[in-house]
């Protein structure tokens, strides 16, 4: 999928809290054997933070870089699934915090991991018909998991924020997009229900792994590119084995992947996981180079993305933060400290 | 928490947004009805850039209704690099080392709820500039 006008990436920002918690601590009050091999820590959202805080923070970050009139974006489109409100946008907070209210598309996204990318692929339209000169997307989240589960030793939290606009003015432009879906039930939360369920295995290779590489094809087939034209890929990353493994099996060697891959410092930050990879790679990324992105959203599907990196983003990257300084940026907790954070202790 | 309150604050507790004196310049916030310098009653909305540094701190254990769950947090007030002082919470930092002069920027947290099923209040609290961690 291509749009009609030429869309890119004109700013983009992350955010991730500043709390930690070491997945051993996890595994000392569970005393699972489940634990994931090697160090491992994730983010934890502060005791005033929610998907919401960080969603704006990340916001304002791409906004710091971006350097563009709030009031010219059409639309802020979020993707999580851990909203603050079940029925209220979590996008209007955004929008109104960095100002963008009230011309503007707000909404919520909702795709499991993935509809931080299918925002991305909507404000490509937007703003590729000439509907608007620029749009945001997003996503964050604060991942849950129930206590003892073994997703809980790397639900982590963060987020990022991209603003779109016409290539002419863009870091990165978007050389194409594909999607690929299907009606795969491999992990879902329940209406009402405080934490999701998964399907063990099944999450693998019916899910992850098919969708992942049947979007990433596509795309190289449309595109005519082949791993080696690229020189970053990233990928959603629930863990550190899957996106080396499906890298591998794709065709992309493990250096152009490894230095994109979170998780083992903040954990899988659900809708926030590939995107704060992307940031990450164009927080390094030089001018010509391909960069691969290929969320996954459990439900199922994935997006695929090719950008090419132009000659403007060292002069538009020096006006952000890296994502850097908040991987830095950590204070270790211990579980009890991660219970009352995420409100696992219920007092009333 | 009144909801029609917190909307009405929600320029001044989402984007700092206070006011400037048309005749004199004076800056406000949150944003009032009268200048305190000039008298005057005509504004611009000022958005002042959120950072600053520390004047004095203090830490709370024994916290206003709404607020508890936060305790122990470092209350704090702060001037901004435009003059005005705020009273404000000081986030992302372990209370005992906030201290007078210490860089902080705006960020936007979440203040209190009416419980699971109430309103949520978003505003400003600052924390240590992200440059200096």
């Amino acid at each position: 999928m291509k749009p009609n006008l030429a869309v890119g990436i004109v700013g983009y920002g992350g955010y991730v809290p500043r709390y930690r918690i070491d997945a051993a601590e996890v595994n000392r009050v569970w005393k699972d054997s489940a634990m994931p091999s090697g160090r491992s820590f994730k983010a934890v959202p502060g005791p005033d933070e929610d998907t919401a805080t960080i969603a704006i923070q990340a916001a304002r970050n791409a906004m710091r870089m971006a350097q563009v009139s709030p009031a010219k974006l059409r639309a802020i489109w979020f993707g999580t699934e851990s909203k603050p409100y079940a029925v209220k946008p979590t996008s209007t907070i955004v929008a109104d915090a960095i100002g963008a209210l009230p011309h503007a598309n707000a909404a919520d996204w909702e795709f499991a991991c993935k509809p931080g990318t299918e925002a991305m692929q909507a404000a490509t339209a937007m703003v590729g018909s000439g509907m608007a000169p620029y749009a945001m997307c997003g996503g964050a989240d604060t991942a849950q998991a129930r206590p003892g589960d073994i997703l809980e030793y790397n639900t982590g939290a963060g987020g990022a924020a991209f603003i779109l606009g016409v290539a002419e003015e863009s870091l990165a432009v978007l050389e194409a997009s594909t999607s690929y879906v299907t009606n795969t039930p491999d992990f879902f939360r329940r209406e009402g229900q405080p934490y999701p369920s998964h399907g063990q295995r099944f999450t693998g290779k019916p899910a992850y792994f098919h969708h992942i590489q049947a979007a990433v094809k596509e795309l190289l087939n449309e595109t005519g590119a082949s791993p080696d034209d690229f020189r970053y890929a990233v990928f959603h990353q629930p863990n550190y084995q899957f996106p080396l493994k499906v890298a591998n099996r794709l065709g992309f060697p493990k250096e152009k992947v490894v230095p994109f891959i979170l998780t083992s410092q903040i954990g899988n930050t659900y809708s926030g996981a590939a995107l704060l990879g992307l940031a990450k790679a164009l927080d390094q990324a030089e001018p010509g180079d391909k960069i691969l992105l290929a969320s996954y959203g459990s439900g199922a599907g994935s997006d695929a993305f090719c950008f090419t990196v132009t000659d403007k983003i060292k002069e538009i990257r020096e006006r952000g933060v890296p994502i850097d300084k908040y991987l830095k940026r950590t204070k270790l907790i211990d579980y009890a400290v991660y219970a009352r954070y995420r409100g696992k202790l219920r007092l009333h | 928490m009144q909801i029609a309150k917190s909307w009405r604050r929600q320029p001044s507790n989402l984007r700092l947004e206070g006011t400037r004196c048309t005749a004199c310049g004076h800056l406000a916030f949150p944003a009032t009805i009268r200048c305190r310098q000039c008298g005057q009653a005509e504004f611009d909305v000022y958005q002042f850039t959120g950072f600053g540094e520390v004047v004095v701190s203090s830490i709370v254990y024994e916290a206003p209704r709404d607020f508890g769950e936060h305790v122990p947090y470092c209350a704090a007030v702060v001037r901004l690099e435009e003059g005005i002082s705020i009273a404000t919470m000081i986030t992302d930092v372990d209370p005992e080392d906030v201290s007078p002069g210490m860089p902080v920027e705006m960020v936007t947290r979440r203040i209190a709820a009416q419980g699971d099923k109430g309103p949520i209040l978003y505003a400003y609290k600052f924390a240590p500039l992200l440059e200096n961690q």
